[in-house]
């Protein structure tokens, strides 16, 4: 075999360079790049034409020149060695280890782009996740095996959330093998040591695989970050049978990069200067998650993104929610009003919640109670914005016991303390006792039985209350 | 099909899933090649001297310059014959039970290679022509009863005729010949197994315009907004606005004999709730398993993009040649906009000159042509059976916006449009197609058919209520205006009896068990109670009564609790239809007779 080592880069540009009189070079194939310094840095292959190879280089181009830095071609992929002990390690966007530990003994070395799921060997993911919030669990419940984003912006406590998530829907599943595997993405050092911090006090640490891209690291090592995070995540479940919640943030950051690299190939841009492609590129990451036929394992994808401006239909969120399974939605309005969690349920959807709530899963009457609060929590907006313009006066009678039930609703039902780790029965008990503020007449949806068995010794105990109150 | 010559090449350029490759004089456009030592399957989309551009159906990383390309001299083509129905095929027609098993694995590895249609199953084939039959393309040979529901009619096919001067009876493969043909000097075995290229349309003998709806159960769909037989829809929506559970459902309940249901660019567990609920579910016309007519076809998002772009023409490939039998036939595409943008991302490997927003200029060509293979048709065949198809296709807005290019060329070429509606979605109110900016086309044509079954009284109801929900929305914008009080109690039941057609007719919970599909009587009797109610309401106020009197009656809690009355037990409706007359009568001040208007 020829040498595979050449000193022709002819060109350099942003993240990528073109190295000419190549032979032999495999598309996606991965490069080592060795300055004249000595440093080594690593890229993979863009484009290949007879003799001519595009290469992306992970840690950017800077101090490369065209004379006396080394390209060799490795022959092989980017893979990630994979092994058990990797859990209560962090590394960094490269896949090496940060916390001065030594490199891990692979039992596996795995193609970091992965393959993409059978859909016929996938299992349908039905088994609820209680994560001890109630709009979650209550309203928008998850599910293992799903992928359910957090939609943000900045300044709004999506991390905090994620970690309440991560330590919360630990403590129910302890009994089973359960890991958290983390990524970042050009965060700051501040938010990735909140994470490192809580996971460290509540000792989720031990359980956790980190994977840390900090906002000063190189942009371009923003595309493998997250795929170093779900071959580890998919070694994990598949073949060591643990159930993976993998946490991403932020995929803003991720797009970002991909659009760098785009720019620098001159590519013809859809909407916003993102790459056409950036759908098929987030699928690739986002489909990752899910359950299949046959193995006791799942991964749980927890993608985080700011929205830029808080607005839905920007490219990130709005291809992300095409691909996911729903999303979380957080309220600027809410934050300010000082609830926390500040989960805006109307515009928030489980697409899976079907699945795993009901009776044998959470209770019977879940989907119902679900619905109605919807549709009770929407016509008391709706009545609470007429108010705004007509006065209070206008509102029907009904109107107005919407308008409460909906205040009632956010003070709470969505307010929760960040450490309150509510059961779903709990959480189904508290919705039940709000609808008590509407007429029964305007359930339309929940069956009569439902209403008989759950709402009716409520209506007695209060009727009851309020007689002995008159009483006394 | 005439198979060309096999020209061998090599690969000089790869970038993602298009590779360009030199040496190929001689090659077709839209030739399948094998590409590479792996031999991954592709197709030529580009000749430009001895240069020809591939795109390729699977992840080309590892790929070399240098390494060979070889044409099959073929076009795209797909497998025809009995064992299509029940299966879960990728987007170029591999099975995915058979890529799991070859692959040994629950991930879709590399240059597998499966055939569409098991080649050892043996059919029980049975003969429908005698020796010494002339037979022309289209006649119907034998049959074979692929599934309870299906009877695969085995045709002659397009472009061959012939005196039968064999025919076989019995168990056979979809290899073995079961008939011989004999056109003058030309000897001709027929098998069960038929080949057809998948950009070409399969020939008809003469199209026909659809007059006779296509049922789905779902009431915003039959009363408002109804699509016919090889009708065209297109419902463009928003992410989470409920386009896949729309789809479903149709492909549910559709009154179609067979279904071809095709994610495309969409998510893998989606259709793993779909493989794994429609065996379970029964056609409410024959009680057997949906799966049991329906083929589905899967290239979710993370699968080659390629293979995306071929996967819509497979699948009507399918429908076409089950209309072909004389079928009606349904096809859900979920959805074409993944479809368009691998159209994008191709077309921008090959530096094409982009049209709006990146899409090529030929995007709307593509989108009629494709659209134009729906349709009511009389069928080749001396029987001169009727089929159709009728296309569903979903379109993914970016960020709800209609003026996209794939929606507004989309909308061009379909005749029924369901807008949903995101504020609709957030309320839970499902399907959230809203019902003032959706329309169809067939609606007058498809009227005259139900007032054919209702005693003329259909189209007249259908009109009412949607009369009716136009009218609520302009009193409630003279409310947001100047408030309730300054309507009268006339308009102000307007607004209950909209409120009703709403949330107790167009509402319709998927998830629930009896909800979840309507019959056509149901839906009437539902309807006809609503307004019957309004029209004596007017009425009784007209008289005098006080519009509490009439808003708190018990009976209108029957009226939200129609949608849960079974199939079975439609009596109950035509019961509450009694009640309401008697109920309101009592509440005419003057008593006496009720005229219902």
């Amino acid at each position: 075999m020829l040498p595979r080592e050449y000193r022709t880069i002819t060109n350099l540009s942003g993240p990528l360079m073109v190295v000419e009189k190549v032979n032999e070079v495999r598309y996606d194939e991965l490069v080592e790049i060795e300055l004249a310094s000595g440093e080594r840095r690593r890229g993979r292959v863009l484009e290949i034409t007879t003799d001519k190879a595009l290469v992306q280089v992970f840690e950017g181009t800077t101090g490369i020149d065209c004379e006396s830095t080394k390209v060799r071609f490795l022959g092989k992929v980017l893979t990630l060695p994979v092994s058990r002990t990797m859990l209560g390690r962090i590394f960094n966007g490269r896949g090496e280890p940060l916390d001065g530990g030594t490199g891990v003994i692979p039992e596996a070395l795995l193609d970091i782009n992965g393959n993409p799921i059978n859909p016929y060997s996938r299992d349908f993911p039905s088994e609820f996740i209680q994560t001890g919030i109630s709009t979650i669990d209550g309203m928008n419940p998850l599910v293992r095996g799903q992928k359910l984003p957090i939609f943000s912006g900045s300044g709004l406590p999506h991390n905090r959330m994620a970690a309440q998530i991560a330590r919360q829907a630990a403590v129910i599943s302890g009994h089973e093998a359960f890991a958290v595997v983390f990524a970042a993405m050009g965060i700051t050092f501040e938010e990735a040591s909140f994470f490192m911090e809580d996971f460290r006090k509540t000792g989720a640490i031990e359980r956790t695989v980190m994977f840390v891209n900090l906002a000063d690291d190189p942009a371009i090592e923003r595309i493998t970050t997250p795929r170093l995070a779900l071959t580890a995540a998919e070694y994990l479940a598949f073949e060591c049978d643990m159930h993976v919640l993998v946490i991403l943030t932020d995929l803003t950051n991720y797009c970002e990069a991909l659009r760098e690299i785009s720019a620098a190939r001159k590519e013809v841009p859809g909407r916003r200067g993102y790459p056409g492609y950036l759908y098929t590129d987030l699928a690739t990451m986002y489909e990752r998650a899910g359950r299949l036929r046959g193995r006791k394992g799942s991964i749980t994808q927890l993608p985080i993104l700011t929205m830029p401006e808080d607005d839905k239909t920007h490219p990130i969120p709005d291809l992300t929610g095409y691909i996911t399974e729903g999303q979380i939605i957080l309220s600027r309005g809410l934050h300010r009003k000082g609830i926390y969690p500040p989960v805006d349920v109307m515009p928030s959807l489980s697409r899976l919640k079907d699945k795993g709530i009901g009776k044998g899963k959470t209770r019977e009457d879940h989907a119902d109670l679900m619905n109605q609060l919807f549709a009770a929590y929407a016509r008391g907006k709706e009545a609470k914005e007429l108010a705004i313009i007509l006065g209070e006066g206008a509102l029907t009678d009904e109107d107005k016991a919407f308008a409460r039930f909906s205040d009632a609703f956010e003070d709470r039902y969505v307010r929760q303390g960040e450490y309150e780790n509510r059961t779903v029965e709990e959480t189904l008990a508290l919705g039940w006792e709000l609808l008590t503020m509407i007429p029964v007449r305007e359930l339309k949806r929940v069956r009569d039985a439902y209403v008989e068995k759950y709402l009716k010794p409520l209506l007695k105990e209060r009727e009851a209350n309020e007689s002995e109150a008159v009483l006394s | 099909m005439a198979v060309g010559k096999s020209v061998k090449g090599k690969i000089s350029k790869i970038s993602g899933p298009l590779v360009v490759a030199s040496g190929m004089t001689g090659a077709g456009m839209y030739d399948v090649v094998r590409v590479g030592n792996l031999g991954l399957v592709g197709e030529i989309i580009e000749l430009k001297g001895d240069l020809a551009s591939v795109q390729v159906y699977e992840e080309t990383s590892g790929l070399m310059p240098g390494e060979p390309v070889i044409s099959t001299g073929a076009p795209l083509s797909v497998e025809l014959g009995p064992g299509m129905i029940e299966q879960f095929y990728d987007g170029v027609q591999r099975p995915l039970n058979a890529i799991e098993e070859k692959a040994q694995s629950p991930f879709i590895s590399r240059g597998i290679n499966v055939p569409a249609i098991d080649r050892a199953r043996r059919w029980t084939f049975r003969a429908k022509v005698k020796k010494g039959d002339f037979v022309v393309s289209g006649d119907v040979l034998g049959v074979v009863q692929e599934t309870v529901l299906v009877e695969h009619r085995v045709m002659v096919p397009p472009g061959i005729q012939g005196r039968v001067e064999e025919i076989r009876e019995g168990d056979f493969t979809v290899e073995e010949t079961i008939a011989v043909l004999v056109d003058g000097e030309e000897r001709r075995e027929v098998q069960m197994l038929q080949r057809w290229p998948v950009r070409t349309p399969r020939p008809v003998a003469r199209r026909l315009p659809p007059v006779v709806p296509l049922t789905t159960g779902q009431r915003v769909v039959d009363m408002f907004f109804l699509i016919a037989r090889g009708g065209t829809a297109c419902v463009p929506g928003p992410f989470g606005s409920g386009k896949t559970v729309i789809q479903h459902q149709l492909a549910k309940w559709a009154d179609a004999e067979i279904v071809v249901y095709i994610g495309c660019g969409e998510r893998g567990n989606e259709m793993t709730d779909v493989l794994l609920e429609f065996p379970e579910l029964e056609d409410p016309r024959s009680g057997q398993p949906l799966m049991k007519r329906t083929v589905l076809i899967a290239n979710t998002s993370n699968m080659p993009v390629a293979a995306r772009e071929a996967s819509i023409y497979t699948g009507i490939t399918i429908a076409e040649y089950y209309r072909d039998m004389g079928y009606s036939v349904a096809l859900m595409a979920d959805s074409t906009s993944r479809w368009a943008e691998a159209l994008r991302e191709i077309s921008g490997r090959l530096e094409e000159m982009p049209g709006e927003e990146g899409y090529p200029a030929y995007l709307g060509t593509r989108l009629a042509s494709f659209y134009e293979r729906a349709g009511r048709a009389i069928c080749l065949g001396k029987a001169g059976v009727e089929g159709a198809v009728s296309v569903i296709g979903a379109v993914s807005p970016p960020g709800g916006d209609l003026s996209e290019p794939v929606t507004q060329n989309t909308l061009r070429v379909t005749k029924v449009f369901w807008g949903l509606d995101a504020s609709l979605a957030y309320q839970r109110h499902f399907p959230a197609i809203n019902w003032l900016s959706s329309y169809s086309l067939y609606a007058e044509k498809l009227g005259e058919y139900w007032d054919g079954i209702y005693d003329g009284e259909w189209a007249k109801n259908r009109i009412e209520a949607m009369s009716l929900l136009e009218d609520e929305d302009r009193l409630k914008e003279i409310v947001r205006l100047v408030g309730i009080d300054s309507l009268s109690k006339e308009e102000r039941m307007i607004l209950e009896t909209a409120k009703s057609l709403r949330e107790d007719f167009l509402h319709q919970n998927a998830f629930h068990e009896v909800d979840t599909y309507a019959s056509m009587d149901k839906q009437f009797k539902m309807l006809k109670n609503i307004l019957t109610f309004h029209h004596l309401a007017m009425e009784a106020l007209k008289r005098g009564a006080a519009l509490k009197d009439i808003t708190e009656m018990e009976i209108r809690e029957r009226i939200t609790r129609m949608r849960y009355v079974d199939e079975k037990e439609l009596q109950l409706l035509d019961q509450l239809e009694e009640d309401i007359k008697k109920e309101i009568g009592n509440l005419m001040p003057a008593g006496g007779e009720v005229h219902v208007a």
